[in-house]
């Protein structure tokens, strides 16, 4: 399979990344290039063969019910939170207006 | 007195602990060659010189009030911009992360600074540690400090941990943390002379580690030799209920049983990994391998790995396809990078923080990740790559059956030139022997073993079985004792 420039406009609007006319015209061949390489795994048969879930077999783990169990991972730490945001606004994140 | 920055990450400690030296003259030390090295080499994207010295004062205070002292007491180390340090910028080599600087501390660091080490700096890498030349960097590349014989040509220190790499090469750090997903803390220490290894998925906790393909990202020690590496890692591994994949075990003794007698054990050559056209050097230099682990009492045992050839194409399905979801989170709202240009709604902010933050590799990866996983194509790429991955370890399976561990070469090729791989197929074929013990989750190992005729170093691979980072590294200090691997940059910086 192999994607037109169309295909790759669609797929950067899908991964909310803007692209530019020229920037299209570059990554059509170099994605058909990977693409095609990797086509080749279409040859090994997987009859009955699970696709892998877990490299390691690992079961999942409940935490213990206990508020802020871990304080690195706990609450109540909205500075912290907010301490990066490009604009935090009144202790929330400020983002341009999204309801007309 | 001895040159401190020449001392491994166990004589400097011992020598800590010895009273030979102290700590803070050991982080002095440090710090300069730091200094020094940092307009040529661009090894590190921060330097901390005040708290690599405030963690040696520490050290110092607490062996002169007869207190017990960490496993890495009075080592300063170099961390790869991919851990979250407490208020150091903490950028994954991307603009998109430029400023940040983390509330709250990495597992895998917490445990360094807890076993008495301290940081001298943020160390440079491929952006999303995606690449395998450091070229990625939106920081600059990273210069290797090795050069051809004659030539002043800048060479790759390898990648993503190339930063960490140079830095332990170039002996402006003695050890430096690593991550690993498909080979990035294995090429870079087999293209620069020193000692890494990627432990057993999970080992490692990941909390705090910015996110590449969580089901294959692991970190790992990068240092001179096999004990120093063994020592770094036991230090670094352990359970962390943080982590949903992290293992509920007990962290081995690994230095304290190292032992490179192998008798008894066998060794796997797998033949898949005998490409044509393979470097002939680096095939001499298998060749040698198998000598040496044959003289340290080892059996050698042709096996098979026949879904090899497949190991590369699952990767970059894999890891893009993790990519793509890992990095969804970068959207200019909560940290890091906002591009907002006039007038534009939210989508429109999300897509050009995104395009003006990600570099072009992480915008490939980025790309094809979404395409495999989109409707219509995510059983032919995703389904069928996660298959194969099945199979792929399922070899292994079979032959850690026959044999205790595998001997390969770390990478195909020794350095090569900064700028020499400009079509991003031709990198992604230079991970081929790295790649299928990231996809199976298995421990390895690179570990310096001579010289090209270029005078460019050379690295051996051992993989073992899941767990047995001790098989790894018995067999690589077997290696290492019989490669006797001395050679170093020269200065030129």
């Amino acid at each position: 399979m192999s994607v037109d420039t169309a295909t790759v406009a669609k797929i950067a609007s899908l991964a909310r990344i803007k692209v530019t006319d020229s920037d299209l015209e570059a990554m059509v061949p170099e994605l058909n290039g990977i693409l095609a390489w990797v086509e080749q795994l279409g040859e090994v048969d997987v009859t009955g063969v699970e696709p892998m879930t877990a490299v390691i077999p690992n079961s999942l783990r409940l935490r213990e019910d206990v508020v802020n169990a871990d304080p690195l991972t706990g609450g109540g730490i909205r500075e912290a939170v907010l301490a990066n945001a490009p604009a935090a606004e009144h202790g929330f994140f400020g983002v341009p207006k999204v309801i007309e | 007195m001895t040159n401190l920055t020449d001392l491994t990450l166990t004589g400097i400690r011992d020598g800590v602990a010895g009273g030979d030296f102290t700590a803070t003259e050991v982080a002095t030390a440090f710090n300069t060659a730091v200094t020094e090295a940092q307009e040529a080499l661009n090894a590190f994207i921060v330097t901390t010189p005040e708290a690599a010295l405030a963690a040696a004062a520490k050290v110092d205070a607490d062996r002169a009030a007869g207190k017990p002292l960490g496993k890495l007491a009075g080592v300063p180390i170099g961390m790869k911009d991919l851990f979250a340090t407490k208020g150091v910028q903490t950028s994954a080599a991307s603009k998109i992360l430029e400023g940040f600087k983390p509330q709250y501390e990495s597992t895998v660091s917490q445990k360094l600074w807890d076993a008495g080490a301290g940081l001298l700096g943020k160390l440079n890498l491929d952006q999303f540690a995606m690449g395998s030349s450091n070229e990625s960097s939106a920081f600059g590349r990273v210069v290797s400090p090795w050069r051809r014989k004659g030539d002043s040509a800048a060479l790759a220190p390898g990648g993503s941990s190339g930063g960490s790499s140079a830095a332990v090469a170039a002996r402006i750090v003695p050890a430096a943390t690593g991550t690993d997903t498909g080979g990035s803390i294995r090429q870079p220490a087999a293209f620069t002379g020193i000692s890494g290894i990627k432990p057993t998925y999970g080992r490692c906790s990941r909390w705090g580690i910015v996110a590449f393909a969580s089901s294959l990202d692991q970190a790992g020690p990068m240092a001179h030799t096999v004990r120093d590496c063994a020592v770094m890692l036991e230090a670094m591994a352990g359970f962390d209920p943080k982590d949903a994949t992290s293992l509920d075990m007990a962290v081995p003794e690994w230095d304290k049983l190292l032992s490179s007698d192998l008798k008894g054990k066998k060794v796997g050559i797998p033949r898949e990994y005998r490409l044509d056209g393979l470097n002939d050097e680096v095939a001499k230099n298998w060749e040698q391998g198998i000598a040496w682990l044959k003289d340290a009492g080892a059996e050698v045992v042709d096996i098979s790995l026949p879904h090899s050839k497949y190991a590369l194409a699952t990767y970059y399905i894999i890891a893009p396809a993790e990519a793509s979801s890992n990095l969804a989170r970068y959207d200019g709202v909560r940290y890091g990078l906002r591009e907002l240009p006039d007038g534009a709604n939210l989508q429109e902010m999300y897509a050009a923080t995104r395009a003006a933050g990600f570099g072009d590799e992480v915008k490939r990866r980025i790309l094809i990740g979404t395409y495999v996983l989109s409707a219509g194509f995510y059983d032919a790429y995703y389904t069928q790559a996660q298959k194969v991955r099945t199979l792929i370890a399922k070899d292994f399976e079979e032959a850690f059956k026959q044999v205790d561990v595998i001997l390969a070469p770390t990478a195909p090729t020794p350095a090569f030139a900064l700028g020499e791989k400009s079509n991003p197929l031709d990198m992604y074929l230079g991970d081929v022997f790295s790649v299928p013990a990231s996809l199976a989750g298995l421990p390895a190992m690179s570990v310096p073993s001579g010289l090209s005729s270029e005078g460019l170093p050379l690295g051996l691979q051992i993989i073992g079985r899941p767990f047995d980072e001790q098989g790894v590294l018995n067999a690589g200090l077997a290696i290492e004792q019989r490669a006797q691997f001395s050679a170093k940059p020269e200065k030129w910086w």
